[in-house]
């Protein structure tokens, strides 16, 4: 062994040789290989990897479409139908691209709501969960200018409506959304930020990503008991216990996703936005994509429009502080029994907001909205911080162990990271 | 002048409450061959709607996206497709003097416009604008069913509904006034196959050509989707089996 080689454990001569001057192999070995990870997941802990996969595709997909694509307002729709026609397997591609986007949200919605009913936000987890949100953020700014560039209508009043929003902000208002127009009116200095920007942000995404993945492997996995592994009775090394938990996961993904593009391609999809865009004729209705209706709802609630900008930015900015604004030394709902109800409930409430999200702000639907968005907020900002005092959460269990294998089990036995599956990489 | 009228615009369209046409019921379910999962064009309601897209509907409606090419598609031989392309003038050039030239079509000529901008047609339609039909199955709620169910239409109006001057009462329209006439009348055109050319049969037909030319990819679509999932069923199947075999020892 020369002096400044890493110490390479790999028995490969090639392998063993790259490993010492860049030991990505032990790299890997360690965070995906041995990585001592919780026993006890269920297929919630599935979406992370989900997430993963859904990023590459898109990243992948969208190479290819922006090979092919015009961002000119007079040849972006027809250069997307170009596609869909003339491209080989071009239909292909902006399908799995335009599915990808709804799946990615789907996959990412369910993400988090598994951080917030097993407490994955608590110590030491807050800046792994803040990474999170900043991606959650990331996604939805790259999804809105990922819907503009077909430049159908609702591309265009979308962008519309949603860049005026920050018409709102007092005194530089205006200036700014001058600026983020490059003009006077959506137009196609528009265009062309939004897909520089569009083909920006995934790779930023993508960095932030590698944090957040860096991070978890710093504080390990929380799991669905919520207590921190005590020792390797507890934890099984990912691979092959995650490898293959997760593939099951991923082929059902991947067939959910196939009967999206295969069958229904445009379901999630708006008729609109198969109109080119038209800034002289203005859609009935201007509603975005699912992903971001509890959102537009919470916007729409209050009828004052400064008021409603603050209110759905903050929707997303109290995520920031979740940490600690659950007072809970307890991390798993499963242990709060009233906690469990009061976000179970939070859950419902998020999906009335969604579906009202989709109607005309008018009548019963505006009180809907208006007592949804309370319901949203009271949970992080009154419920949670009074139910860490209040609330008696249900014993917990002495150790993930005892919990999985029963009061009786001799402890000490089974699989032990470095032991039973050591080196996997070596045996192919 | 423009910001303030965005302005206006995003303000009212966030926080008033819309201005809404009256919205027309959902279409009925006009069972279209196409319509179901694993659904496909019949090659002769194609060619029967192409038939009336090209006498009737190509009067005003302009189908931009497609080139007489794809007609190869929907079962026409070489020649046919040929012909139907020479019967269009195409302007093409410039020439080598700097000139403009008609010629007769080619199989890569997109569709000839009936009219050569949209102020052209507006003026031709009483200030209406014949949208291009390219994608329009696609681009309206109801996809075929809505199209089908616009197309054969056209009642009289309910007592007390007044038509304004140029336009016309369509059931299914949302606001029920149309700028488009009534366009389909019982054998007004030959079919050569010899079916009888009913307004159900012509509207039906140029219906399945529409929603053809929207999604040209469909049958290959859910051929290649059917494959897929299968491939996949079986993976998930072995996934599924090596997940249990892995975890077989383990206590979990």
């Amino acid at each position: 062994m020369a002096i400044g080689l890493h110490d390479s454990s790999f028995k490969n001569p090639v392998v063993r040789w790259v490993d010492q001057r860049l030991p990505v192999f032990t790299m890997i070995q360690k965070e995906y290989g041995t990585f001592p990870t919780p026993r006890n997941f269920n297929y919630f802990w599935n979406f992370g990897a989900l997430a993963m996969i859904n990023l590459m595709i898109m990243i992948a997909t969208g190479v290819f479409l922006a090979m092919h694509y015009t961002a000119h307002v007079d040849h972006a729709f027809e250069s997307v139908e170009r596609i869909m026609r003339d491209v080989h397997f071009g239909w292909l591609i902006r399908y799995a691209h335009m599915n990808g986007a709804h799946l990615f949200f789907a996959v990412v919605f369910i993400h988090i709501w598994r951080g917030m009913y097993y407490g994955s936000y608590k110590a030491p987890r807050e800046l792994l969960w803040i990474l999170g949100v900043i991606i959650f953020l990331l996604m939805m700014a790259t999804a809105f200018m990922g819907y503009v560039l077909p430049w159908g209508q609702m591309s265009f009043w979308g962008a519309t409506v949603i860049t005026n929003l920050f018409s709102a902000i007092p005194l530089i208002g205006p200036e700014i959304v001058t600026y983020l127009w490059g003009g006077f009116s959506v137009d196609n200095p528009t265009l062309n930020r939004f897909f520089s920007l569009h083909f920006l942000l995934p790779f930023v995404i993508t960095g932030v990503v590698f944090l957040h993945v860096a991070a978890l492997h710093i504080t390990g996995s929380n799991n669905p008991l919520g207590i921190e592994p005590k020792g390797p009775q507890d934890t099984l090394p990912f691979h092959p216990y995650y490898t293959a938990k997760d593939s099951v996961g991923i082929v059902v993904y991947l067939a959910v996703f196939a009967f999206l593009i295969f069958f229904m391609p445009n379901y999630l999809g708006h008729a609109d936005n198969y109109i080119p865009a038209n800034p002289l004729v203005t859609p009935a209705h201007i509603v975005p994509e699912w992903y971001f209706l509890p959102f537009y709802a919470i916007l729409r609630a209050v009828p004052d429009k400064l008021g409603g900008v603050i209110l759905m930015f903050g929707a997303i900015a109290v995520l920031f502080v979740l940490p600690w604004l659950d007072t809970s030394k307890v991390r798993s709902m499963r242990f709060r029994p009233i906690a469990r109800i009061a976000f179970l409930l939070w859950t419902v409430n998020f999906m009335v907001l969604t579906w009202v999200g989709a109607k005309p702000a008018e009548g019963h639907y505006v009180l809907i909205a208006q007592i949804g968005t309370m319901i949203y907020f009271a949970y992080f900002l009154v419920v949670l911080p009074a139910l860490g005092r209040l609330e008696r959460p249900l014993p917990l269990p002495e150790s993930i162990a005892r919990a999985v294998l029963g009061p009786k089990a001799q402890l000490g036995g089974g699989p032990v990271p470095g032991a039973a599956t050591a080196q996997p990489m070596e045996k192919a | 002048m423009r910001i303030v009228k965005a302005l206006a615009v995003a303000l009212s369209l966030s926080f008033a409450s819309p201005v809404l046409a009256a919205e027309a019921p959902p279409p009925p379910d006009a069972r279209f061959g196409f319509a179901g999962l694993f659904g496909t064009f019949d090659r002769g309601a194609l060619q029967r709607g192409f038939q009336v897209y090209k006498e009737v509907c190509s009067a005003c409606h302009s189908m931009r996206l497609l080139s007489y090419r794809n007609l190869l598609d929907i079962g026409l031989t070489d020649e046919q497709v040929r012909a139907i392309a020479a019967e269009y003038q195409i302007t093409d050039g410039p020439n080598e003097d700097g000139e403009m030239f008609e010629r007769p079509g080619r199989l890569s000529d997109r569709f000839r416009r009936p009219f050569p901008n949209e102020q052209a047609a507006r003026v031709a339609n009483n200030g209406a604008y014949p949208v291009d039909l390219s994608v329009i199955t696609k681009a309206r709620a109801g996809g075929a069913n809505y199209i089908h169910a616009l197309l054969t239409g056209y009642v009289d109006p309910p007592a007390g509904v007044e038509v304004m001057p140029g336009m016309n009462y369509n059931a299914w329209f949302a606001g029920n006034q149309i700028a488009m006439p009534n366009v389909l009348n019982p054998g007004q055109l030959e079919f050569a196959d010899g079916t009888e050319a009913t307004v159900e049969q012509m509207s039906r037909d140029v219906t399945t050509f529409l929603a053809w030319a929207a999604e040209p990819e469909m049958e290959r679509r859910r051929q290649m989707g059917v494959k897929v999932l299968i491939f996949l069923a079986i993976l998930g199947g072995l996934v599924y089996a090596t997940k249990r075999k892995v975890w077989a020892d383990v206590k979990h």
